[in-house]
């Protein structure tokens, strides 16, 4: 009886969302009824992302309000807060030469961590996408360091990197190269960091592989029957169809590299900046002003400031694109 | 004929060795390091400063662990540590689940403009409010307590309220039709009919989030200032100062901190591995 009962109704339901738009249309005209169904949707709505709301509202949207207000006057928690206009600003851009020095060090690290644990990921994706005996092995051995993070692993790469008795020398030498003292050396410092960044691209492989797994097989198929190579395969199919995935990858590791922080303050004794501030990066210099001489004021007016780079930045990215990235149903309509 | 295809198969097997070659060689540079954490944990110092180093450490000293382990109040540290991860993954789990359902599921006002801001946030960096998170906690009173650590994760994250959304969208809605017309309410809707659906997500949100929680040293250090309510992070962090360049205590204490985690990337291989395929499949 019941199973009758529902099945004009499911009917009505399982009809998606083409007839949907007419229907809403159709139960507008019912009035009362409706609105009142709808004004309970709309309130259990609110309820489930309620904490949403609040976290956004009291973590994000307040601290940023706060933090531009902050930017103008020389807060620093303990005194009376005075409005001081551009001071900070200003500052930073003529008068504090470390702003230009973690800036550069920031930059020097996104321009090459970025591109190279990207087409590092993309490279053992498409190594791992095979078919061979043992490859999930493989898959989980390159995933492994992804996971490993915090305070443990840049201590094991500070001792990778000891000069003399490290790893990563000893290996050198093997090969004749007279490794450089890294974390001691201005000039390695940075690249030295990189190097861990390289360790972990199987995090990002990861993403690569899922979508390289999801081109149809008929596509491969009909390339070689026009005696297309693997290479060429690569560049005019896999490399295409990667190219949302690329570029989503790029936007989120271009804001998480500007942000590196915790490797710089930990392999340099709690943020002291390395051999002439050559790891001195942008948070650190301002985690440093906020933190440890409690400079609120100037802090804040540095994170907006790196707030104002990366968004040009994510802009510029989703701007350029449109010039390469490829959406399978994406065409202008 | 067969003459090319026997050459396509040869050419097949050599490429097929090759990309072996290449994969060994990978894991040898990907999985040594992780040797050389533990071999040096096993070391004295004196063979940890011999030229050239060893490969295979002389003697095999686990006493290490345990020298290391009673220097400083690790057994602590590893408590607070389970404390705080615990309750962030629990917070993260629940929190992020009711969000993503009322993205997912529910009609309202408003609901893509929100979502979008939902997505947008992700585009923030977080050291952008910082300081003002940071004064907004110290005006409360709660620097020196766990709350920092714990309250934001009942209060969802961008990340995975996306994740769980994806999730619950491939369930028909039929199903919450029915029990909407069976009389349930949204919220026995949620706990009865979709939790038990999306478990393999609830279960990938719950493992990073307790691998976040676990690896975080800035929260730790902005809010704790006592030793005694110190995680592992800050306390492997001070440790350091206390032994300074003893690198067998240091390592013995790095490879236990990691543990864990190994551990938990093992059993749950499959759904850090799921997870991040539920977004890689994604089309941004």
């Amino acid at each position: 009886m019941s199973g009758m009962k529902e099945h004009p109704i499911q009917l009505g339901t399982t009809q998606k969302n083409k007839v949907h738009n007419g229907k809403s249309r159709d139960r507008a005209i019912r009035k009362p009824k409706m609105s009142k169904l709808s004004l309970k949707e709309n309130i259990w709505g609110y309820i489930f992302i309620a904490p949403w709301i609040i976290g956004f509202l009291g973590l994000t949207l307040g601290p940023l309000v706060f933090s531009l207000i902050t930017s103008f006057t020389d807060y620093n928690v303990t005194s009376q807060m005075h409005f001081t206009g551009f001071d900070n600003y200003k500052r930073m851009f003529t008068i504090d030469p470390l702003f230009w020095t973690s800036l550069y060090n920031t930059v020097y690290f996104v321009v090459f961590s970025v591109p190279l644990t990207t087409a590092g990921a993309v490279i053992v994706a498409m190594l791992l996408n095979q078919k061979m005996k043992g490859i999930k092995i493989f898959r989980t051995i390159y995933y492994l360091p992804a996971v490993l993070s915090g305070v443990a692993v840049y201590f094991l790469w500070m001792q990778l990197l000891s000069p003399s008795t490290g790893l990563v020398n000893t290996v050198l030498a093997w090969f004749g190269i007279d490794g450089p003292a890294w974390l001691f050396e201005p000039e390695w410092t940075k690249p030295a960091l990189v190097m861990m960044k390289m360790w972990s691209v199987g995090g990002g492989m990861l993403l690569y592989l899922a979508v390289m797994q999801g081109v149809p097989k008929a596509m491969y198929e009909a390339a070689e029957l026009d005696g297309a190579g693997s290479i060429r395969k690569f560049f005019h199919i896999t490399l295409p169809m990667i190219t949302p995935i690329i570029f989503f990858d790029m936007v989120t590791s271009t804001i998480g590299a500007f942000q590196i922080f915790q490797e710089a303050y930990v392999m340099t004794d709690s943020g002291e900046g390395g051999p002439s501030n050559s790891l001195l990066f942008y948070n650190l210099h301002m985690w440093n002003n906020a933190f440890e001489i409690f400079d609120m004021g100037y802090a804040s007016a540095m994170a907006w400031v790196l707030f104002v780079i990366v968004m040009i930045l994510t802009f510029l990215h989703f701007k350029l694109s449109k010039k390469w990235v490829y959406y399978e149903s994406g065409d202008e309509k | 004929m067969s003459n090319s295809v026997i050459g396509s198969k040869k050419k097949w097997i050599t490429k097929k060795t090759l990309i072996y070659l290449i994969l060994i060689g990978g894991s040898l540079v990907i999985l040594s390091p992780v040797w050389w954490m533990i071999a040096t944990s096993l070391k004295t110092p004196q063979e940890i400063a011999q030229y050239p180093p060893s490969f295979w450490p002389d003697s095999f000293k686990f006493s290490n662990y345990l020298e290391a382990w009673q220097t400083a109040p690790f057994t602590r540290w590893t408590l607070n540590t389970l404390l705080i991860s615990g309750l962030s993954t629990i917070g993260s789990v629940l929190a992020n689940a009711f969000i993503a359902y009322g993205f997912a599921v529910i009609k309202f006002k408003g609901k893509n403009l929100l979502f979008g801001i939902v997505m947008a946030t992700m585009l923030i960096p977080g050291f952008v409010t910082l300081v003002p998170q940071y004064i907004i906690f110290a005006k409360i009173g709660w620097v020196n307590t766990y709350l920092p650590l714990i309250v934001p994760s009942f209060l969802g994250s961008a990340f995975f309220i996306f994740l769980i959304r994806q999730f619950m969208r491939t369930i028909p809605k039929d199903m919450v039709e029915a029990a909407k017309m069976d009389g349930a309410n949204h919220f026995q809707i949620w706990w009865r009919i979709i939790l038990p659906q999306i478990k393999p997500a609830l279960i990938t949100v719950a493992i990073f989030s307790f691998n976040g929680s676990w690896n975080d040293l800035l929260g730790p250090l902005l809010y704790l200032n006592d030793e005694n309510l110190y995680t592992l992070q800050i306390g492997l962090q001070t440790f350091k100062g206390t032994v300074s360049t003893q690198w067998n205590y240091l390592m013995a204490m790095s490879t236990t901190v990691l543990l864990p985690i190994i551990l938990l990337f093992f059993y749950f291989q499959r759904y850090f591995i799921e997870g991040s395929n539920l977004t890689g499949g994604q089309k941004f």
